[in-house]
């Protein structure tokens, strides 16, 4: 074989490459903009098994362009139609299905175990924040409206009667709005999950500030119903719901100081792969605190209000942390496939 | 701004398996920021269309009855808020319907397929990057206390976590850092006419001699393509005028454009040849 004599021959070989693929790379655009749309489903079974090899030939044209051809704008199609299909070939296209089924299976509870030495943290600034506050509003009350504001407290405080404390626990007081008030309460409470995740990554000190506040509120409402004598019928009233929720908002705080510990402390990672690898574990628990939310805001919304034994609250709120501790870290499913 | 002077500043190399590079554009902050409005749009207006139904709804029915609608449109609003960005991105395009409308997706920077956790991850950020300095601003302003300084305060938040993409190299938001994703453009391109095979009579009385051919390089070569492309009178009148006097040749400027094509034929053939030879002349100042 001779080169090229002259540039008659060049233009003659290069119209020719171009003639010759052209109905390859047309069928490839035409194919992938089907998949695109639909599901792979509806390829039949012939136009499946050529996907690889039309994305191959137009990959190998790319090259073959890029080496003889001066025609940018060949190139530069190309390049978006591999680009395109390099995408879809290699990309996560794993079934909705299995997807969720993978989630509940190990990906939650994994994410969740991952993350036990934050989850602890989280707890114990709850706890820490609650023992202060229901310190602080037993030796002054009046630290009680700087904790909770008054629009929250909804005309609970220091200086009411046992009645009126006592009707806020028994009596449904929404009653007729039941469902729509726990819609609102879910929407709510995952907001704030959301923020406590989010502000962690300002080097977690944001999420400790407000698992320490929410921590806070908890120990002065506490203390007065307990001033009251009224603390066992509080906890049951908390507990039906209380449980899922705190737990829920504990693992959001835990997922925020998790990024914001890892770029604060990328180890031998860079910060940006750190940060990167932190978040998705993290991401991926926040899916599971919507879940949970998802549960207290229906407990709270329907069971607070219907249920009005004390007992039967304990029982539901004991119930749902058994429930959930069992489910993260006591059973492990079993590891299916590749895994 | 580097964006602006140098588009190849934003290309990254994105080798495939089977060893080609698909060198990989960012988009730029310009796109991304109309890719948002354009989301943001469409949210506050199926936001606004949902509203109306549900007053009107609820208009209709007394409260027991209205209760079930209640319910649906809290939950619609959320799930606009907070769903729409995740349920588009983890879709088979990657896109929301305004990064599709321009032409931009979502892509892990590692170079594999794009995972749930990432989309997830990147999404729930925007949450402080916008949504909570605004909101800020709303609450305040709605209770009558948006005094000057928590309203520069929420503005500054928010300029700075928008404006934080122009101070990396990546152009990252704050959610890609924490994702480990980018941006990317994917634009459909079509097929188009290849220059050089353009049939014109009048072209066909140009020659040019190898040394004429020699003016000009690759850079060249595209700019003129760009020209002939975009089909512009005066601009392939100057062109041609350009060329023409460099090369020694007067057209006249009727004849511009059957010159320009000829010669774009001719220059494309030379280049191409010398490339099939190992020489790659970058542009006019290569020797």
């Amino acid at each position: 074989m001779t080169l090229p004599a002259g540039t008659d021959a060049v233009r003659q070989s290069l119209a020719s490459f171009r003639q010759e693929r052209e109905a390859d790379w047309k069928a490839f655009e035409a194919l992938l903009a089907r998949v695109e749309k639909r599901a792979p489903r509806t390829l039949s079974e012939d136009e499946l098994l050529s996907l690889p090899l039309l994305y191959r030939s137009a990959l190998s044209s790319l090259s073959v362009a890029r080496a003889t051809s001066l025609d940018s704008a060949l190139v530069a199609y190309l390049e978006a139609l591999c680009l395109r299909g390099y995408f879809y070939l290699y990309g996560a296209r794993r079934g909705l299905k299995q997807r969720v089924g993978d989630f509940f299976l190990r990906d939650w509870p994994d994410a969740i175990r991952d993350l036990w030495r934050e989850t602890w943290v989280s707890v114990g600034l709850t706890v820490i924040g609650a023992i202060a506050a229901y310190w602080l509003v037993a030796s002054d009350k009046r630290w009680y409206d700087a904790i909770i504001a008054p629009s929250l407290a909804g005309g609970r405080n220091p200086d009411s009667s046992a009645e009126v404390l006592r009707t806020v626990l028994y009596d449904s007081g929404s009653g007729h709005f039941l469902s729509g008030f726990a819609a609102y309460l879910f929407t709510h409470n995952t907001q704030v999950a959301i923020l406590a995740f989010a502000l962690g990554f300002a080097f977690a000190v944001p999420s400790v500030l407000l698992i320490l506040m929410n921590g806070c509120m908890l120990g002065a409402l506490f203390q007065i119903y307990a001033a009251k004598g009224l603390g066992f019928e509080l906890g049951g009233w908390l507990s039906i719901h209380g449980t899922t929720e705190l737990f829920a908002i504990a693992i959001a705080g835990a997922a925020g100081m998790r990024i914001g510990t890892r770029i604060a402390f990328p180890g031998e990672l860079t910060r940006m792969a750190a940060a990167a690898q932190a978040g998705r574990a993290a991401a991926t628990a926040m899916v599971g605190v919507m879940i949970m939310l998802l549960f207290a805001g229906l407990l709270e919304g329907i069971g607070r209000q219907t249920i009005t034994s004390d007992a039967t609250r304990y029982a539901i709120g004991g119930g749902m942390l058994a429930l959930w501790i069992a489910y993260f870290y006591l059973v492990r499913m079993v590891r299916h496939g590749n895994g | 701004m580097a964006t602006a002077r140098n588009p190849a500043a934003l290309i990254r190399p994105l080798v495939t398996p089977e060893g080609v590079d698909l060198r990989v554009k960012l988009a730029d902050a310009g796109t991304r920021a109309a890719a948002f409005l354009l989301d943001v749009v469409i949210i506050v207006t199926a936001a606004i269309v949902v509203s109306l139904v549900v007053i009107f709804g609820l208009g209709g029915l007394g409260v027991k009855e209205a209760e079930p609608l209640f319910i649906v449109w809290i939950i619609f609003i959320f799930l606009l808020r907070n769903v729409y960005f995740i349920a588009f991105e983890a879709g088979r395009r990657a896109a929301t319907p305004g990064k599709r409308i321009v032409g931009v997706r979502v892509a892990s920077r590692s170079g594999a397929g794009l995972s749930i956790d990432q989309v997830i991850a990147r999404n729930l950020m925007r949450e402080i990057e916008v949504f909570l300095p605004l909101s800020i601003i709303a609450a305040r302003g709605g209770a009558g206390v948006a005094d000057t300084l928590s309203t520069i305060f929420g503005l500054v938040w928010a300029l700075l976590f928008s404006l934080f993409p122009l101070f990396n190299r990546d152009r990252l938001r704050i959610g890609d850092l924490l994702a480990g994703t980018w941006v990317v453009e994917a634009p459909k391109l079509k097929l188009v006419e290849d220059l050089s095979l353009r049939q014109d009579p009048i072209a066909r009385r140009f020659h040019f001699s190898p040394a004429q051919l020699d003016a000009y390089g690759i850079a060249e070569l595209y700019k003129l393509e760009e020209v002939l492309r975009r089909d512009d009178y005066f601009a392939m009148k100057a062109v041609a005028e350009t060329i023409g006097h460099k090369i020694g040749m007067t057209i006249e400027p009727v004849d511009s454009r059957a010159f320009l094509t000829a010669y774009y034929g001719e220059l494309r053939a030379h280049l191409e040849r010398k490339l099939l030879l190992g020489n790659r002349k970058a542009d006019k100042h290569a020797r």
